[in-house]
């Protein structure tokens, strides 16, 4: 609406609750005019406009713009605006004090840092004033001052006062909360808004200005443990960037992150940004991209902290949440869950209790559910783990909201429990299953098996760790509900090939149609493991021709030979030195290695479980990047 | 972290939520200073890249430098773009300043209906707009996710609650989202923002020979330029800290009645 006098080196964001036409937005009003934060002729306009309609001139009229509030004379929505005292900029967001618009007055009170709550000196107490004090200290919100307004119509009476904020105070000390004062005001004339109160001596305490000048600027966690939430993997270039925002605590380079769930591993390896100073460190607040040293399969949704303070991963956690949804939060029914960039599918596990905001009493009655308005404790069940924290402890990953169809219709914060450390259970599956009509594309066909196919093609020398390899990969990938099939060499032999024998046409002409085979496997969209030899260079460029570009996999299962020949389990290295069989890869016939495999496994090196999970970390990565959700 | 840098990175991440849920997104972008701004913020969060196209609602009516410094910057930044323009209006000739329609009319299909054609042509289920709280009071009802209906209009007294950037990205078919990341900047902080990271501006802008320049860009005929004698990004920030006057107070179309902004923006202007 207007600027300030000078640049703003801080900003407070602050609330202004309480009961329907208690005085919230005369209250704004006022503040703008007596902070000369309105602009030049607003008042005279606003004035006159009064004036043409033959009603009284209201200060409220500046905050609530909109026709259908100048008619009803209330605030629907929250709306925010600005201005300036000698310390600070303020935005100031003035809630919806009608029991209605429960929902703005959250929306609103979400963003702030502190709160004016204003109650009525005559009305007095109200439900809203009981249920927004209720709700402030349930956002976080623990800087509260309370203004008692409309002073002028109890005649600035000093008892009266007193005793609007004997009753008031008695209330919040009953949910936990000690407002930091209490202001008698009267808004429309300004009386101990920016000026004190000629009318009100016996006042010794501040001002509303004053008042507000005290609080103070939420500060961000950066001495908390790291919480970085993955929003997004991006491809633009030749980078995968992970992007986020750090909720708390740093990140630097080099430092050895785990992402849960799925607790991946790597270490970061830079932290992007674009035309900003290069640093390699970030902290709360700032929203980046980091790239990683080892590629791991990471989605949106991901949490990514330091090894030694991880969050919780569970599938169940307490929390204390308000509804305000039209349909009531019922169990046995499925909603969405949003924690930080996570999303699942969740519904209520038990109820403690459901709570009257206004009363703070426990609401009896024969069913069990959360309806409009009303506050809970309750336990939350997530279909997959998630990660999480105590909102006691780390804000931004220990709070939630709750999606019913299309709208969000509950938030609420994670309250303390004993939670395990960790979780077994993390097997998930796509629930993206689509009819398709005509020609089955090859998206549509990835998409109902939740992967796309291709070829793992492995190689190396005999005794080299192939088939071991094939069958655990195999188990492993079919454990986490992939479609994966090996092409055996014995098993083509008795079928495929049973009519070739091993001269090296036959050999080469094993591999093609292996090839082929193979590749049918893939457009089926299946995960084709092969294991064979396959010495020549030029025979596996030739399966990497014939399938689709990019779902041939070469891996070269690198042992060396004398190794293999250790190993030997078959005695066939013993025979080819004895030279019982001839042309024997690596002993009489030549190997030729990858130039550039897609993975090079050294099973000299790495267990048979490492070798195996490095395959599937490739698959992983391949499909996240390929849009191809498991 | 200093101001400017805290809204940024609330701006950042807002983009790339959109990013992340609309399959089919686009930018608003009018050539004007708050969308520019918009469009630098999302090669921040892209790391240089604008990985969605950019609408740009033509009235034909705009100042022929706003095209030029467009197209330029299309080129440079390698941006996808793509122009609406309510064609049977303009042949037919029933626009704003011939007589034939007013001010609000003008507005109501040169570029409200021209949007919609637009976004009904490309299917765009997310689109991102540069509007600001502190513009005028009905931005300041705004969220940062806004749902529009099928006639693309905004039912301001229900909108969908938002907290914790937690926003609304679950949407009947046939309906859109309006995005916001510069829900929460002042005009102020825009120019602070040009200032620091060298952004070009359209020269309008900046106070000519005779001592005016543009506060706010529209149409030729609706909008006028203000007495000033800023001609630097630096004399406009000084400018606008002592200012009293509103940033669109040279723009006729808000004029025409009381309200006759907050009718335009529940129909689905921007």
């Amino acid at each position: 609406m207007q600027n300030g006098s000078s640049a703003p080196s801080e900003q407070l964001k602050i609330v202004i609750a309480g009961h329907v036409d208690h005085g919230k937005s005369t209250l704004v009003g006022r503040l703008l005019h007596d902070t000369g934060s309105l602009p030049d002729g607003k008042l005279e306009q606003l004035r006159a406009v009064a004036e043409r309609r033959g009603v009284p001139f209201e200060w409220a009229n500046l905050m609530d713009a909109l026709q259908s509030e100048r008619d009803q004379n209330i605030t629907i929505d929250t709306a925010q605006i600005w201005f300036q005292t000698a310390r600070r900029q303020y935005v100031i967001i003035d809630a919806p004090g009608h029991k209605e618009f429960l929902k703005n007055m959250i929306t609103g009170a979400a963003h702030a840092e502190a709160a004016l709550l204003l109650i009525d000196a005559q009305e007095g107490v109200q439900e809203q004033s009981r249920r927004h004090g209720y709700l402030l200290a349930l956002l976080g919100i623990r800087q509260i001052v309370v203004l008692v307004n409309k002073m002028d119509l109890c005649a600035y009476s000093r008892a009266r006062f007193d005793e609007v904020e004997r009753a008031f105070r008695q209330f919040l000390a009953s949910i936990g909360v000690e407002p930091r004062c209490f202001i008698p005001i009267a808004a429309r004339q300004g009386d101990n808004v920016a000026v004190r109160s000629v009318l009100m001596p016996w006042w010794t305490g501040p001002t509303v200005l004053e008042a507000l000048d005290q609080f103070q600027a939420a500060t961000r966690p950066v001495g908390q443990p790291l919480r970085l939430p993955i929003q997004d993997i991006y491809r633009f270039d030749e980078r995968r960037i992970l992007a986020g925002r750090v909720e708390s605590g740093s990140v630097k380079v080099g430092d050895r992150l785990v992402f849960t769930p799925a607790n991946k591993v790597s270490n970061v390896k830079t932290i992007e940004r674009w035309n900003a100073p290069a640093s390699d460190r970030a902290e709360a607040g700032e929203s980046i991209g980091i790239t990683l040293t080892e590629q791991v399969f990471v989605a949106r949704g991901a949490v990514a902290s330091l090894e030694t303070q991880p969050p919780f991963e569970l599938t169940r956690f307490n929390a204390r949440l308000f509804w305000m949804g039209r349909a009531p939060f019922i169990p046995g029914r499925s909603y969405k869950l949003k924690l930080a960039t996570q999303e699942t599918e969740c519904e209520i596990d038990s109820i403690q209790r459901v709570i009257d905001s206004a009363t703070l009493e426990a609401i009896q009655r024969p069913e069990s559910f959360v309806g409009r308005n009303e506050v809970a404790e309750l336990t939350l069940r997530t279909r997959r783990p998630i990660a999480f924290d105590i909102h006691a402890d780390i804000i931004a990953t220990g709070r939630f909201v709750i999606v019913d169809g299309f709208e969000v219709a509950g938030g609420g914060i994670v309250a303390a429990g004993n939670y395990p450390r960790r979780t077994a259970d993390s097997l998930h599956k796509s629930h993206n299953i689509y009819w398709s009509r005509g020609k089955v594309t090859s998206e549509q066909r990835n998409v109902r098996n939740g992967q796309s196919g291709c070829v793992v093609w492995l190689t190396g020398l005999s005794a080299s760790g192939k088939s071991t390899i094939a069958t655990e990969l195999e188990r492993e990938l079919f454990n986490l509900g992939r479609h994966v099939y090996i092409l055996d060499g014995d098993n083509v032999r008795h079928g495929l090939c049973s009519d070739l024998g091993f001269s090296p046409q036959d050999r080469k002409e094993n591999i093609r149609r292996v090839g082929e085979a193979a590749k049918l496997f893939a457009d089926a969209g299946i995960i084709c493991v092969t294991a064979f030899i396959s010495p020549y260079r030029s025979d596996r460029e030739l399966v990497r021709a014939i399938v689709e570009k990019g779902r041939f996999i070469e891996v070269y299962v690198n042992a060396p030979i004398e190794v293999c020949e250790a190993r030997d389990p078959k005695g066939l290295y013993a025979k080819a030195r004895a030279h019982q069989i001839k042309e024997f890869t690596g002993v009489s016939a030549p190997y030729e290695a990858p130039t550039a495999p897609d993975l090079e496994l050294r099973t000299d090196q790495a267990t048979v479980a490492e070798s195996v999970a490095r395959i599937v970390e490739y698959l992983h990565v391949r499909d996240d990047d390929s849009g191809v959700m498991i | 972290m200093d101001y400017l840098s805290e809204l940024e990175n609330q701006s950042v991440y807002i983009m790339r939520e959109a990013f992340n849920k609309f399959e089919n997104l686009a930018m608003l972008w009018s050539i004007g200073k708050d969308s520019t701004v918009l469009l630098w913020l999302a090669r921040k969060a892209f790391f240089g890249h604008v990985p969605f196209p950019l609408v740009h609602v033509d009235t034909t009516y705009k100042v022929a430098s706003m095209i030029e410094y467009r197209d330029k910057l299309v080129k440079e930044w390698n941006l996808k773009l793509v122009v609406g323009k309510n064609e049977k209006v303009l042949a037919a000739g029933t626009t704003y300043p011939n007589g034939r329609a007013t001010r609000v009319e003008c507005c109501g299909t040169l570029k409200k209906d021209a949007l919609k054609a637009v976004l009904d042509k490309h299917h765009y289920t997310g689109v991102i707009v540069g509007v600001r709280r502190d513009e005028e009071p009905t931005r300041a009802k705004e969220r940062y996710f806004s749902p529009r209906d099928k006639n693309m209009e905004w039912n301001v007294e229900d909108q969908p609650p938002e907290l914790w950037d937690q926003f609304k990205t679950d949407f009947e078919a046939g309906t859109h989202i309006r995005i916001h990341p510069l829900l929460h900047w002042t005009e102020l902080n825009i120019w602070e923002y040009i200032e620091r990271e060298s952004i070009p501006v359209i020269p309008l802008y900046f106070a000519n020979a005779k001592g005016e320049r543009y506060r706010s860009l529209g149409c030729a005929p609706c909008t006028f330029p203000i007495k000033s004698q800023a001609r630097t990004v630096g004399e406009i920030i000084e400018e606008l800290r002592h200012t009293k006057t509103s940033e669109r107070s040279g723009r006729a179309q808000d004029k025409e009645s009381e309200d006759a902004f907050e009718k335009l923006r529940r129909d689905g202007y921007m």
